[in-house]
């Protein structure tokens, strides 16, 4: 590789330079500003002088604890049980607020339990929303990840056949992601509607009425699904593009020796497709995962994070307190708290994917 | 921006010195008025008026829509590059004021001793802002559903109580011609929420934040009235009775002229739809839950930005806009409500007699300006996450303990606001 | 062989329109949604969305929304302004993501690897996480115009354009793309003593068509559909783009009618682009002949 015929700082530099100052200047800049914010008790606008506050914002977004819950007992000791039978617990605000026995877990809220014989672990956290947050969005691109670009890939095989009219196939299943994102929410918002909803009659006359409408996006079961099935509808044409583009890179050369030799069609892909795919599976592979942690417009549109934080995501609470709620240092550590998150996923997916 | 700015109007000046406008200076002006014909059309002329009737000011306008203007403002303001004049809505100017955005406004409060209170922006015992219009909400049906339902006609003097209101829901859902007896508006997120709805919660007994001192929202938002206003708010969708955070958009604005809906809770600005629509439209006054019958108040106002160099121009500008017959225009282009009783009589819908004027008893009588503090920005954030929450069938105490808990810790991050 | 009957041939071909068509239609639907609405007065549009009447050109339509549009905002500005923006930024934006590509990938340099993880570290950069201290460094930048040297980016077309030029996954995407391209040939004319800039122009540029029209798309998306950057940089509407513009329809009571009508308006750009470069884009691959 490093032969002499390429060495050239000089030139090296002087190609590179304009693309990679630029970036340094308007996006790794900002982002170190953005970090020391982090350190900050930086307000969006306040009149009061910014203090540097250390790791405590850190400290607040990730504090998690586990408090034990007996359940209630009356004078004799025995268990009392409520009208199904099953144990009743104390609150848990009995325990975080102003209980001086359990100092450590003021003002925290239960995020989850589960139950270990009577006694009730109670996960609590200082920022429950946060949690729910980093969740939905794991779920959203473990998912949102294989199936876009699976799908993609499928379309980009499909579309790349010589057919009569191909092209206008092309142009429509790449639609969706020339609509802006916002736009396309806002129809799909009719489409998911509860009462009237397109998805709803659809569903209800494909099953002769055996289908009962649901508030697709009302449902803290189904508004997150809902949501990763109109995502993966809006963007897949994209990542169809680049996969189309990667498969004009392979010759056909190898496609007629394959067939010469007579490999069918999963051999073919197998054996030449997939192989000559590799650098764009790299680069579909981390566009996917990217922009899957960065999802918000959708969730901004449609749901706002609710019903009862079940779409609410890393970006939108970054956004939402830091502009809305002004916090913009509160903002800030979730940005690099995110940061900090995917630059170790893509550094394990580098690792796993790295040309041996 | 601005050095420069001045450099070319001095260049300017200096090149046209004999000129009559060299004696006038600039004044510039942001509204969140774009896209809305009508209101920029009355607010231009306004502007041109007062260019030409004196000879000291020359304001320019950029309008902005109303969307992006707050995002707008405070963009402008980190990066300094604010106009002379602003317009604000009302429960955000205390924190505008307080961030030091804003300058007191130098009128003479004689001008405006007539004004409804909502139009009125106070922090800090100061004058920052005035507006030339408020905004009020109503409970929205028909006389024929009225009828229809066997119900009484409630006044302002005798508003339906919580009874009542509930029997009215019953007997519109047991009908069966509705999709849902109450339209409440879910679909309009933001500042609809502490808007229309904490007023019910101010009728309860309980509120957004303790207002004695604004240091705190314990026992306002998290004691007994609160619990019971927020058990009942989420009876109202667990029980059928509206339509929830995921109410279309589409139905909000049309549903009630269609049929969908018995009672919608909706402000003035969209009474002329209800009107056009249907003959016997009906604006009845909030039940009364057990602390009287409130709505809120404040709508959007115009005050002086803390780095214009003219507060004077300024004031000779807005003060010029608070005439009656400015007030009237607005009132009959867009519907909203004139600041003064003398204005309102020279309106079409608010007048003696016309059909909108129980609006302007309405505010007279029942409004409450949202909490007059600069956290209020973030309050009512915190506000609308608690009710959609609760409406969503979170658990209510543990819902407004959280809200209480991050209402506190702002107010305690921003040391105390300035109170 | 079954495969030479020409019947069967025939309903193999028919199967794949099929499936094509079908897909089609799942991926059209919005868009015929968006533009039927738009020819529809309000009341009929939202009593339609429930049906398939959405999709179809029925009841009382007319160009009203349009012309209120247009009444309401100034469209045509708007487009204008987004379109000479994001123009401009794909044009510059190919050149120089390119020219650093083709650095990272063909030549040889101290800290190189250093400088492209750094660029790939910032795909991870959400864009509203920066918004804020982008915009304190903008309005504080010097730039050298007509009157001489002025401070701050504010309420120009430059602070729109300049800092999207360069991004991280445009570079990326070409990296891959070159990574493919035979070093052979990029070695053979070094050794025929051409320049860099030459082997870049005459070599690495005719033989990336299709990485071109794909980061061309891409970025011209992006830039397209810009709303936050523009919303804080830009107060004077003169300058205003076209995501912005939406917000003037965004009243109380919305007009969804007009809503649809401006969606309408405004994809036509992005459409009309993407048809164009779709051609270039096929015309390019039969012109190279695809290398291996």
């Amino acid at each position: 590789m490093a032969s002499k015929l390429t060495t050239s700082n000089r030139s090296g530099w002087l190609f590179a330079f304009p693309g990679f100052g630029l970036i340094t200047l308007f996006i790794v800049v900002p982002f170190f500003f953005a970090f020391w914010l982090s350190l900050t008790n930086q307000r969006l606008i306040s009149p009061n002088p910014t203090e540097f506050v250390g790791l405590s914002n850190y400290e607040r977004l990730l504090s998690v604890g586990v408090i034990d819950i007996d359940p209630e007992q009356d004078e004799n000791g025995n268990l009392l049980r409520d009208d199904n039978g099953d144990l009743v617990y104390p609150r848990v605000r009995t325990f975080t607020r102003n209980n001086p026995d359990f100092a450590g877990y003021e003002g925290m809220r239960e995020w989850f339990r589960w139950n270990s014989g009577d006694t009730a672990k109670v996960v609590v956290a200082t920022d429950v929303v946060f949690w729910k947050s980093l969740t939905n969005t794991l779920m959203f691109v473990l998912i949102v990840a294989p199936v876009q670009g699976g799908l993609a890939l499928c379309l980009a095989l499909l579309i790349n056949q010589r057919l009569r009219g191909i092209n206008i196939y092309r142009a429509i299943y790449f639609m969706p992601v020339v609509v802006s994102i916002v736009v396309v929410s806002l129809l799909w918002r009719f489409i998911y509607d509860g009462n009237d909803g397109l998805l709803n009659n659809i569903l209800s006359a494909l099953s002769f009425g055996m289908f009962e409408g649901r508030d697709w996006l009302g449902n803290p079961n189904t508004a997150l699904g809902s949501i990763i099935g109109m995502s993966i509808w809006q963007a897949v044409g994209f990542h169809m593009v680049i996969w189309l583009a990667g498969l004009q890179t392979i010759s056909p050369t190898l496609y007629e020796a394959a067939s010469i030799e007579g490999a069918n069609k999963w051999q073919t892909f197998r054996y030449v497709t997939w192989p000559g795919l590799r650098n764009t599976a790299i680069l579909v592979l981390i566009v996917i995962t990217m922009q899957a942690f960065a999802l918000f417009a959708q969730i901004d549109v449609m749901t706002n994070g609710g019903p009862l934080d079940s779409t609410t995501t890393l970006v939108f609470q970054a956004v939402e307190r830091g502009y809305g709620k002004q916090d913009i240092s509160g903002g800030a550590t979730i940005s690099v708290v995110l940061f900090l998150m995917v630059l170790t996923i893509s550094m394990i997916q580098r690792y796993l994917t790295r040309e041996k | 921006m601005k050095s420069t700015l001045k450099l070319t109007t001095a260049l300017v000046f200096g090149a046209c010195l004999s000129s009559a406008a060299a004696a006038q200076t600039e004044l510039t002006m942001w509204y969140h008025g774009a896209g809305n014909e009508v209101e920029s059309n009355i607010i231009n002329q306004i502007v041109s008026d007062f260019n030409a009737s004196q000879s000291d000011w020359v304001v320019s306008l950029e309008s902005f829509p109303q969307g992006a203007y707050n995002d707008s403002v405070v963009a402008a303001a980190l990066a300094g590059n604010l106009p002379d004049i602003l317009d604000v809505d009302g429960p955000v100017m205390p924190n505008w004021a307080w961030a030091g955005y804003m300058q007191p406004l130098p009128i003479d409060e004689s001008v405006i001793e007539n004004f409804l209170p909502g139009p009125k922006g106070y922090w800090d015992g100061e004058l920052y802002s005035i507006g030339l219009w408020d905004a009020a909400v109503a409970l929205v049906t028909r006389q024929s559903t009225l009828d229809a339902l066997g119900l009484r006609t409630p006044t302002l003097e005798e508003p339906w109580n919580l009874q009542e209101f509930m029997a009215a829901l019953d007997a519109a859902k047991a009908s069966g011609e509705f999709d849902y007896p109450l339209d409440l508006g879910m679909a309009w997120t933001g500042e609809w929420y502490p808007y229309a709805f904490s007023p019910f919660l101010q009728s309860f007994g309980g509120d957004i934040v303790d207002r004695s001192t604004y240091q705190t929202a314990e026992g306002a938002l998290n004691g007994d009235a609160a619990m019971a206003f927020g058990e009942w708010w989420q009876g109202l969708f667990a029980n059928g009775y509206a339509p929830g955070t995921s109410q279309d958009p589409a139905d909000r604005d049309g549903g009630f002229i269609d049929g969908k809906y018995a009672f919608s809770w909706n402000g003035n600005w969209a009474a002329l739809g209800a009107l056009n629509a249907h003959d016997d439209t009906l604006f009845l006054p909030a039940p009364d839950f057990g602390n009287g019958s409130t709505i809120g108040a404040a709508s959007w106002q115009f005050g002086v930005s803390a780095s214009s160099e003219h507060p004077e121009g300024a004031a000779a500008f807005i003060q010029f806009a608070l005439q009656d017959q400015y007030l009237a225009d607005f009132s009959n282009g867009i519907g909203l409500i004139p600041a003064t009783a003398s204005s309102a009589q020279m309106t079409e819908n608010y007048a003696d007699g016309g059909p909108m004027a129980v609006f302007f008893e309405l505010t007279e009588a029942q409004a409450l300006v949202r909490p007059v503090t600069p956290g209020y920005v973030v309050q009512a954030k915190v506000f609308e996450k608690a009710l959609a929450d609760i409406a969503n069938g979170a658990d209510v105490a543990d819902t407004l303990d959280a809200a209480v808990d991050e209402i506190n810790a702002d107010i305690a991050a921003n040391n105390g606001y300035g109170h | 062989m079954a495969a030479i009957d020409p019947s069967n041939q025939g309903l193999r071909l028919a199967t794949r329109y099929a499936v094509l068509t079908l897909i089609a239609v799942i991926f059209i639907f919005p868009l015929v949604f968006m533009v039927m609405s738009s020819f529809k007065p309000d009341l009929q549009l939202l009593r339609d969305t429930g049906s398939f009447r959405a999709f179809l050109p029925v009841g009382d339509l007319s160009l009203n929304n349009y012309a209120a549009a247009f009444d309401r905002a100034p469209v045509a500005t708007f487009v204008f302004n987004s379109v000479l923006v994001t123009g401009l930024t794909v044009l510059l934006s190919l050149f120089f993501c390119s020219l650093a590509a083709f650095s990272f990938v063909f030549l040889n340099w101290r800290g190189r690897n250093i400088a492209l993880s750094i660029i790939i570290a910032t795909l991870i950069v959400p864009f509203e996480t920066i918004a804020i201290p982008l915009l304190l460094l903008v309005s504080k930048l010097p730039w050298i115009g007509w009157e001489g040297l002025e401070w701050g980016w504010l309420n120009s077309y430059r602070v729109q354009i300049i800092p999207w030029i360069a991004d991280g996954l445009t570079i990326f995407l070409f990296v891959q793309y070159f990574k493919d391209l035979p070093r052979e040939l990029i070695e053979a004319s070094r050794v025929e003593g051409a320049s860099w800039w030459q082997i870049y122009i005459k070599v690495v540029m005719p033989l990336s068509g299709p990485v071109l029209a794909t980061a061309a798309i891409l970025k011209f998306l992006v830039m397209y559909n810009q709303y936050l950057w523009p919303l804080i940089v830009v107060q004077e509407e003169s300058y205003r783009p076209v995501m912005v513009g939406l917000q003037y329809f965004f009243q109380l009571n919305i007009a969804w009618g007009e809503v649809m009508a401006y969606l309408t308006l405004i994809t036509v750009p992005v459409l009309a682009f993407y048809l164009v470069l779709q051609k270039a884009f096929i015309a390019s691959i039969a012109s190279t002949g695809v290398k291996g």
